[in-house]
């Protein structure tokens, strides 16, 4: 029993990091309309920023707070700079210019941080607790209330303040919510700069387990976008725990399912997740798109 | 006093020039039609007010040159373009739109009486409050831009085709309201309409425009003693 009970700690454990980062596509799902593969880049982008300031003798915590703020410079620079040309344009194209953006921004953190893994301090305690002949280890257990917080405040955003309301407006239907007054480009350039800032949350979340390098999220990113499409893309609740069951049935059909073990268990959550949404389209949390012409 | 004055106007998309130096007035509180054949430059009228094409010529609103500004500046000056094929957020629900509406405006308590107030006017949308704006039928997505509109407390409204698409019913109910609300809240309107007799319940003057010019404006008596007017624009 007590074996299942770590194999599902563990699980939750890896799904927290996939939910990091699949928040972060949920918001600029929401505020941009998009998916946007640049989000990796992005955060390890500003992670490297933290990295920069803890070598230079700066607490993780102080680095965190710069590293959000970097994040949401450079996100904002990036919309204002590079993704206002192709706004109003083909939604497809755009997507493209963030796979594009993945690549530049992956090549800047090589330039200068080289692309061998660099060791990153956790912004938690070192030490694992025992609970009844279970390991949990404090880090994973600060991570997975970081994002309970991050969850909780990306619903209040969006559900009960104006921004989130104009960000989503703006999401769906940027001619007439201009219309009504709404400041466009300026909504779209801070939903940029909200996702790389959380992006940088993530990236610091995840670094000191997957240690720091340019390529860090690259693999994270395909079970983060994964979970934000099963929790919905629209819902941070659901993004949260489509991560959380991915994590879980990867960890217990590895440890259980004698033919899959470690090399086949990356399979399972994609097969759960094809089959979840041949059931239900819209994803777990996510609303149904209704049109009606 | 003039609310709104246009001087020479002209238009174009890309290299596609619409309007051939467009001049109408609308004075404070008034209401005025805009009538025309398809292509005739009603909509990108509309369009050059509000800022979404791009312009030359003055366009004078409470006496101030706005053109070059964009559809967000505008509506903060009071402009609320309700646009061709209704407009509405689809994936927001009827109340977060109107909330929209409002984007600009401070006074809370005020934004829920005036909330109250469009429930009201538009009683089909008073049961829909929660629905996503895409899951209205035709009419009453029309009501939700309307009343959008009016969430902004503009002092002009640029209403296009409202009746676009819509059962003769419908469309009477929706430019019904409208009269209320032109006269309850008196909020001044220029209205593109392609069935006459619906734009006349509210406008009392109209500017006919051919191929992107003025033809010829006038009073709704004078446009409709005319027997060129009458077969064009009410069905003979």
């Amino acid at each position: 029993m007590s074996h299942f009970i770590q194999v599902l700690v563990d699980g939750l454990s890896n799904g927290a990091i996939y939910a990091a980062l699949a928040l972060a596509i949920v918001l600029v799902y929401r505020s941009t309309g998009l998916i946007n593969f640049a989000q990796g880049g992005m955060a390890v982008l500003a992670t490297f920023a933290a990295y920069a300031l803890v070598r230079a003798g700066t607490p993780v915590v102080l680095a965190l707070l710069v590293a959000i703020a970097c994040g949401f410079v450079l996100g904002g620079l990036l919309e204002r700079g590079v993704m206002r040309r192709f706004e109003g344009g083909d939604p497809d194209t755009a997507v493209v210019a963030t796979i594009a953006l993945l690549v530049l921004l992956t090549g800047i953190s090589a330039l200068f941080f080289g692309y061998e893994p660099h060791p990153f301090p956790s912004l938690f305690p070192n030490r694992t607790l025992q609970l009844g002949g279970v390991f949990i280890s404090l880090r994973s257990i600060g991570t997975i209330a970081v994002l309970l917080v991050v969850m909780v405040a990306l619903q209040v955003l969006f559900r009960a303040t104006k921004l989130g309301l104009a960000l989503r407006a703006v999401a769906d239907n940027p001619n007439s919510s201009a219309l009504s007054g709404l400041p466009v480009s300026r909504l779209l350039m801070i939903g940029w700069g909200l996702a790389a800032a959380l992006g940088a949350i993530a990236g610091v979340l995840v670094a000191p387990q997957l240690f720091i390098s340019p390529g860090m999220l690259d693999f994270i990113l395909v079970y983060a976008l994964a979970a934000a499409i099963l929790g919905g893309l629209d819902s941070p609740v659901g993004a949260v725990v489509a991560a959380l069951f991915i994590g879980v049935i990867e960890n217990l059909a590895g440890a259980y399912v004698d033919f899959i073990g470690d090399d086949l268990k990356i399979a399972v959550p994609f097969i759960a997740v094809v089959v979840i949404l041949v059931v239900r389209p819209q994803g777990l949390f996510g609303r149904k798109v209704t049109v009606r012409v | 006093m003039t609310l709104l004055e246009l001087e020479d106007v002209t238009a174009s998309y890309g290299h596609a020039q619409v309007l051939h130096g467009v001049s109408l007035t609308l004075e404070e509180n008034g209401a005025s039609g805009l009538l025309g054949a398809n292509g005739a430059g009603k909509t990108t009228t509309l369009r050059a007010i509000s800022g979404t094409v791009r312009t030359t010529g003055r366009i004078l609103f409470e006496g101030r040159d706005i053109s070059g500004l964009g559809p967000d500046r505008t509506a903060h000056l009071g402009i609320a373009h309700v646009p061709e094929g209704r407009g509405t957020i689809g994936q927001l629900s009827v109340r977060d739109n109107l909330l929209v509406g409002a984007y600009q405006r401070r006074d809370r308590k005020q934004i829920a009486a005036d909330i109250d107030y469009c429930l009201e006017l538009f009683p089909n949308l008073k049961n829909r409050v929660r629905s996503n704006a895409a899951a209205l039928s035709g009419g009453e997505q029309q009501m939700l831009a309307v009343a959008r509109a009016f969430m902004a407390k503009p002092r002009l409204i640029l209403l296009d085709e409202a009746s676009l698409g819509l059962a003769p019913s419908t469309a009477r109910r929706v430019y019904d309201a409208i009269v209320r609300l032109r006269r309850e809240a008196q909020v001044s309107m220029l209205v593109v309409e392609q069935n006459a007799n619906l734009a006349f319940s509210v406008v009392d003057h109209a500017t006919v425009l051919e191929t992107g010019r003025v033809a010829l404006s006038g009073s709704r008596e004078e446009l409709m003693g005319m027997d060129a007017v009458r077969r064009a624009y009410l069905g003979g």
